[in-house]
């Protein structure tokens, strides 16, 4: 299972095992990580599941499709080129070690 | 503060206002009861990624087990609340809840979020196999269930989770046909703008949609759908039409056996709560679908909303209102719905609208529709278009202004255009 950790605004630091095919967001939300809010469970639609991924899986993790590049527009905390909606970010093996910031301020 | 508070329904709602009981710090007793085999789950998937096989049962669960046993939370799973009695107004009686097993919860205070279910075709034939609904993940299988097999799928209603699964059901290759008794689609829920580009939309995707139609009945062979057969006037009248399944999406009902049983005040089953999600009786509060609030925005009268943005928002006030902080409920109602590619997301309620001011192109299916009275913004439907939405959405939430006359101009961003709104 691969492995990912959270940086959380309040400073704390979670790792945590994901499920292959559970996305970063789905993953810290069912382990009560704190932060990330996904109003929207994972669809696209809410622009609350804002983290800033480690540069060094900026490969790895590969390009925002379209309607999410719209959606990061609209983010509550500022937008920086390693911005991402967690609920587009699926886990796979190649993800092994990932780590994220989550952005401050979801709402 | 400590005690014991039960919430009935372990749904979005009851979920959120068990997690906000503990972010805002109550160590007393948490316990929800769902009479579902499964602890909360998200049921958007369920006509959408869930059909077309993207998602399975683990993804759909609005929290991890442990989450429940980490945060000291009760989940309790099959056991249906049939009776609830409480203790003497004033006094410190607990209350007893009583589930069909015969299983009791005693309780301080109350939640009850008991969401709503699928209002049921009374019509010849609507019994027979492959006549199905979709509200939970039982029923989204037994959809599953015949979905491989079957060619042919009538979904009878032109709402938002008739057109999901007429959408999933295109995607997947089969002949779909929708019937609406309206003369629009989604009729309760957009302007007509909207509904004429859906529609042309679902066509376009080799849909065949039915306006004003009127069902004669469903029609069976040893117990299974075979079609359903059109009545009324026109061109239509006495059609067969052939069908593996056909799904019944005509909206749904709230969920009102409690609120009967409490004495609360209720309008077809729906509980009548104020801006604080309290219902008739103050030890007892109640969110979600099964509810009618005051207007959210703060405008005339009451509503009933049936999304996830409403549920979340509103468990958060009845979990503070359960633990005496009060916080008025006032949020941007928000909605989204998915019908294969169009991705449709709208802000605020439209209700009373005198104007409409459209963006952007319907031919690129990428557009926005935005909607005023006497000049004030009230919502938007945009589709595809996240970056619309997003403006209005926010716009709404710090009750600012984009001026009709101007947003008309598509080549200007309406973020820019957002101003404070004057007294
Ligand atoms: C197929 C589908 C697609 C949807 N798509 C969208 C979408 O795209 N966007 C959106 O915003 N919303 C969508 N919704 C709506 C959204 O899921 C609901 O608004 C939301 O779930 C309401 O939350 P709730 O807690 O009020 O009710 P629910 O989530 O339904 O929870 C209520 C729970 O209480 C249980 N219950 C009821 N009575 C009792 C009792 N007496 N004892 C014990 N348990 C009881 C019920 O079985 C249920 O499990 C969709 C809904 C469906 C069905
Ligand atoms: S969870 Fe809503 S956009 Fe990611």
């Amino acid at each position: 299972m691969p492995e990912i950790t959270y940086f959380s605004p309040d400073g704390t630091q979670t790792t945590l095992d994901a499920r292959d095919g559970d996305s970063v967001m789905e993953t810290a939300v069912k382990n009560g990580v704190k932060g990330i809010v996904a109003e929207c469970g994972g669809a696209c639609a809410c622009a609350t599941c804002h983290v800033y991924v480690d540069e060094a899986f900026t490969d790895a993790v590969g390009e925002p499709g379209d309607l999410e590049d719209d959606m990061l527009d609209g983010t509550a905390a500022e937008r920086l080129p390693n911005s991402r909606l967690s609920c587009q970010l699926k886990m796979n093996p190649a993800l092994n070690g990932l780590t994220v910031r989550i952005a401050p301020k979801q709402i | 503060m400590d005690g014991r508070i039960l919430i009935i329904g372990a749904g979005q709602a009851g979920m959120q206002i068990a997690v906000t009981l503990r972010d805002e710090g109550f160590a007393g007793e948490v316990t929800i009861v769902g009479d579902e085999a499964y602890g909360p789950y998200q049921r958007p998937p369920l006509s959408k990624a869930y059909l077309a096989g993207n998602s399975d049962v683990e993804s759909l669960e609005l929290r991890a087990e442990h989450f429940y046993t980490d945060q000291a939370i009760e989940m309790v799973t099959g056991e249906t609340i049939v009776d609830v009695r409480l203790g003497e107004p004033g006094s410190s009686d607990a209350g007893i809840a009583t589930a069909a097993s015969g299983r009791t919860f005693e309780f301080d205070r109350l939640a009850i979020t008991p969401g709503s279910t699928p209002r049921r075709l009374p019509i010849e034939g609507a019994d027979l196999g492959g006549v199905l609904y979709l509200r939970s993940l039982a029923d989204a299988d037994a959809l599953k269930k015949r979905w491989t097999a079957a060619e042919n799928l009538v979904v009878i209603g032109g709402g938002f989770i008739g057109l999901e699964v007429a959408a999933a059901a295109r995607t997947a290759g089969k002949t779909v046909t929708v019937i609406e008794v309206a003369d629009r689609l989604m009729a309760r829920a957009v302007s007509s703008t909207t509904s004429e580009f859906y529609h042309g939309a679902h066509e376009r995707r080799g849909t065949r949609v039915v306006l004003e139609a009127q069902l004669a009945r469903i029609v069976g062979d040893a117990g299974q759908v075979t079609g359903v057969e059109l009545a009324g006037a026109g061109a239509a009248k006495g059609e067969f039409i052939p069908a593996d399944i056909v799904m019944v999406g005509i909206g749904v009902i709230a969920r009102g056996e409690l609120a009967d049983k409490l004495g609360l005040d209720n309008i077809n089953g729906a509980i009548v709560v104020n801006e604080y999600a309290e219902t008739s009786d103050p030890r007892i509060v109640a969110a979600g679908d099964a509810v009618l609030l005051p207007h959210p925005l703060g405008h005339d009268g009451q509503v009933r909303l049936e999304s996830v943005q409403n549920a979340v928002d509103q468990a958060k006030v009845a979990a503070k209102t359960l633990i005496g902080i009060r916080e008025v409920h006032r949020a941007v109602p928000w909605f989204w719905s998915d019908q294969g590619d169009l991705k449709l997301q709208i802000a605020g309620l439209s209700t009373g609208f005198d104007q409409i001011v459209e963006r952007g192109s319907q031919e690129s299916e990428k557009f926005s529709v935005l909607y005023y009275r006497d000049g004030r913004l009230l919502a938007i439907d945009a589709v595809n278009d996240p970056i619309d939405y997003i403006a209005v959405r926010r716009a709404l939430d710090t009750g600012a202004e984009i001026p009709a006359e101007l947003a008309a101009d598509s080549s200007v961003a309406l973020k820019t255009l957002i101003t404070s709104r004057e007294a």
